[in-house]
């Protein structure tokens, strides 16, 4: 690179929810950026040189070097912008929030996902293992306001998406997951995360049209398990 | 004291097994190996992974860890000796955790799909998948090495750990496959990685023999054949 840049980019898509989760850590370190909107169903030579070897977004550029990967972003965002962190500084309280990061996205995201672009007994399996996610879930949110417990953190970002995408995929698939009654600590949680001061102030897709988009995506992708995930499926 | 009870619930073959293993050796600590049985899982494995109940789990003090890689930073995060797995630059690491994902989530479910395979044609079309992500690779190790013998550089780093604990896999596949991954001519700078890696003094003694490997590949392959 020639010039060392120190402005920070984000290359996304607007409903991403990948996206979405470096959307919040940026605002909640309170970093300015240049967000880049990149049609992934039409994508430009940008996604290719930034990320060549998955071209997805998001992608953050930050000193003209690029970086993909959600996960991957937020922990550099961390470690890179030290005040407010996300991430404990215990080692072990840290290991904790890595695996129920990994965790939540595999068996709760990915299960979700399947069930969204599924129907009947792939439908039923999908809702059946997100459903126990979430309650492995509920029981890890008892008696705290969030998943690190006062402060808002990188468990309670990487998880976002179940605060207002869930329902939608819900609707759109006519599937059940999250009952407010079977999962209190977790109502309460997705109370706490909407109502935070920067969380309420962000970018969010609207309703009317993640609907629109995902019931398309629904249509598209049902019977087939998206190459996202592929390697997550198992025998439900 | 930090280096005072480590445990490290495992089994010899199993690749992410050997990557605490690695970082252990590394940071000069000592651990008790508490080898599971194959087929059966402990009451302590169950109670220290109860989400995952999957091997291994590192179990400091009291405090379980699960998931190899997460274990793998933890280590790094406690303690400094040795030297530094993880490179200090936050971009840097942020690179070599982006192909340890890949490793994990792409190839090495590449890798395994070639023995799945049924037929020639499916064996040919996935051996190529896996050539083409070595390539890739090949690429990541000549911008993460500076010129250097490791991934990490001049030591054994993440990255290393992260893709090394599979050659032995590798091997066998190769051998059972009777097919070249692992190329002099298509992936040079691997190649020559791979027999650094292996003979490395933290990895050699927790690399398991590719004869005793592939028994045991052969072992699990006729016994999922019987049921």
């Amino acid at each position: 690179m020639e010039n060392k840049d120190s402005t920070v980019k984000l290359v996304g898509f607007w409903v991403s929810p990948f996206v979405q989760r470096v959307r919040w850590a940026l605002k909640l370190k309170g970093i300015e950026y240049e967000y880049i909107e990149e049609d992934i169903f039409n994508r430009s030579h940008l996604l290719s040189e930034l990320n060549p070897v998955h071209q997805k977004v998001p992608v953050l550029v930050h000193n003209g070097k690029p970086l993909p990967e959600s996960f991957i972003i937020l922990e550099y965002i961390d470690e890179t912008w030290k005040h407010n962190p996300s991430l404990p500084q215990d080692p072990h309280e840290r290991a904790t929030a890595r695996f129920w990061a990994k965790f939540a996205e595999e068996k709760l995201f990915g299960a979700a996902w399947i069930g969204l672009c599924s129907e009947d007994d792939e439908q039923e399996g999908a809702v059946k293992s997100s459903i126990e996610a979430l309650e492995k879930i509920e029981e890890k949110l008892k008696g705290k306001n969030f998943f690190g417990g006062d402060r808002i953190g990188y468990v309670d970002i990487i998880n976002g998406w179940i605060s207002y995408m869930l329902p939608i995929w819900e609707e759109v698939a006519s599937m059940k997951i999250y009952d407010p009654m079977k999962f209190p600590a977790v109502t309460s949680w997705i109370s706490n995360f909407r109502e935070h001061p920067v969380i309420k102030e962000e970018y969010l897709p609207s309703k009317d049209e993640m609907i629109v988009y995902f019931q398309w995506r629904r249509k598209v992708l049902k019977g087939t398990y998206p190459p996202m995930f592929s390697n997550l499926v198992k025998k439900i | 004291m930090a280096s005072e009870d480590v445990k490290i619930l495992g089994g010899w073959p199993s690749p992410y097994v050997m990557r605490p293993r690695i970082a252990l050796n590394i940071k000069s600590v000592n651990y008790e190996f508490l080898q599971e049985q194959f087929g059966s899982k402990s009451d302590l494995l169950l109670k220290s992974n109860p989400v995952y109940k999957k091997i291994p789990v590192m179990i400091h003090g009291e405090k379980p860890i699960c998931e190899s890689l997460i274990i793998v930073q933890y280590i790094d995060e406690v303690w400094d000796s040795g030297h530094s797995i993880l490179p200090s630059d936050p971009y840097d690491r942020a690179v070599a955790k982006f192909w340890a994902t890949y490793i994990d989530d792409k190839w090495f479910p590449g890798l395994r799909a070639i023995s799945r395979a049924e037929g020639e044609d499916a064996k040919k079309e996935a051996a190529e998948e896996v050539i083409a992500g070595l390539v890739l690779l090949e690429d990541a190790f000549i911008k993460c090495s500076k010129g250097k013998s490791f991934f990490g550089g001049e030591k054994i780093g993440y990255l290393d750990i992260a893709l090394g604990c599979f050659l032995a896999s590798l091997t066998v596949t190769e051998k059972m496959g009777n097919i070249k991954l692992l190329d002099e001519n298509k992936t040079p700078n691997l190649f020559k990685w791979a027999e650094k890696f292996s003979s490395d003094a933290a990895v050699k003694d927790v690399m398991p023999e590719t004869g005793k490997l592939m028994d045991f590949a052969k072992v699990l392959i006729a016994k999922s054949k019987a049921s």
